[in-house]
């Protein structure tokens, strides 16, 4: 679909929560002409097969990304970071969902 | 009249009348405006069909004939179909689907909802997974009615104009013959009275926000439940049938 009409919906990114305590988590994206439509489209494209519990919707120009130019500078210098791991630990007996 | 018998036509009515809306919602199956609404109508279709399932299985029970959900939706003709005539109308454009899907649900919401209390146990059950789904359809509609009705100068032609033509078929939503009334004695089925009140309130107020007009209550036309159609629903069904007729009990 182009984008280069203006009549064209924006395009708003999806994010569906599938049970209580978890996270929200991005599906994906579709159009729609403002918040309330793109909440009831991401329902009816999304959830169809019971994975939503809650809705997110964020217009897709207000999410900004980082430049894949910066990976280097960004993420290697945490790659020689072993001490930021918490590994130098003893899990106590019983401690779960760590 | 007996109380089986009109069961058995009340769960046909229900069943016909989602049946073939969720048919018609089907045809838009693929040509839909947008993905976004194709799916939505789809989805839509397949809550009704649901239902519909529903009604025909309880109707082939209470008939105690052995005739199953595919019998009756598949072998019955034209004359043997007792769905109000709003449903079989054909799509138009979208304004008319929105607007033929509005006034319907503006009716099954509050109906569903009364129908929880039937003393059918099975009705009121089927009542309790279907109002879920017609709550959504309300809204659905609802928010289309005001988008297409205080949207664009053409938009706005259109949801009048699709009013002004459906509205005749908003009458024989409210009818009562024998089939009813013996059914409401056995409080099977809800008053109608509070049923309209609900409708109109719903209508008045979306169409209000949609600043469109409610049509006058003029010619209202009738007969589906008796098995008259408009000239439609032939058509639809010679499509819907197609294959049970050139290939009886076909199956895959």
């Amino acid at each position: 679909m182009s984008n280069d009409n203006e009549k064209d919906w924006p395009l708003w990114e999806v994010f569906i929560q599938s049970k209580r305590g978890l996270d929200h988590k991005h599906v994906g994206s579709l159009h729609a002409a403002d918040a309330g439509m793109a909440i009831e489209n991401a329902r009816d494209v999304y959830t169809r097969r019971g994975e939503g519990n809650s809705i997110w919707v964020v217009k897709a120009e207000h999410v900004h990304a980082s430049n894949p130019d910066d990976a280097e500078s960004f993420y290697d210098p945490a790659d020689d970071k072993v001490y930021r791991h918490p590994t130098f630990y003893t899990m106590p007996e019983g401690a779960k969902y760590i | 009249m007996d109380v089986n018998k009109a069961l058995f036509q009340f769960c046909l009515r229900r069943g016909d009348d989602t049946h073939v809306l969720s048919h018609r919602l089907g045809e838009w199956c693929g040509h839909g405006p947008v993905l976004e609404e194709d799916m939505a109508l789809t989805n839509r279709a397949l809550d009704l069909l649901g239902q519909a399932r529903n009604y025909l299985q309880y109707a082939g029970q209470v008939e105690g004939k052995g005739r199953s959900e595919d019998d009756l939706a598949y072998l019955r003709n034209e004359r043997g179909y007792v769905n109000c005539k709003l449903v079989e109308q054909p799509n138009g454009d979208y304004a008319h689907t929105i607007v033929k899907c509005f006034l319907f649900d503006a009716w099954h919401l509050p109906f569903l909802k009364a129908q929880l209390d039937s003393k059918d146990e099975q009705l009121a059950a089927i009542a309790g997974k279907a109002v879920k789904e017609a709550t959504y359809h309300l809204r659905h509609s609802s928010e289309w009615m005001v988008r297409f009705g205080d949207g664009t100068e053409e938009s706005h032609q259109r949801a009048q104009q699709a009013l002004h033509d459906l509205w005749t078929f908003t009458g024989e939503l409210f009818e009562t013959d024998e089939v009813y009334t013996t059914l409401r004695q056995a409080g099977i089925v809800p008053d109608l009275g509070p049923i309209k009140e609900a409708f109109d309130r719903t209508v008045n107020e979306v169409l209000a926000e949609a600043t469109l007009k409610r049509p006058e209550d003029e010619f209202m036309a009738t007969g589906g439940r008796k098995g008259q159609h408009t000239e439609h629903l032939g058509h639809m069904l010679g499509e819907m049938q197609f294959l049970q007729r050139a290939h009886p009990g076909a199956q895959w």
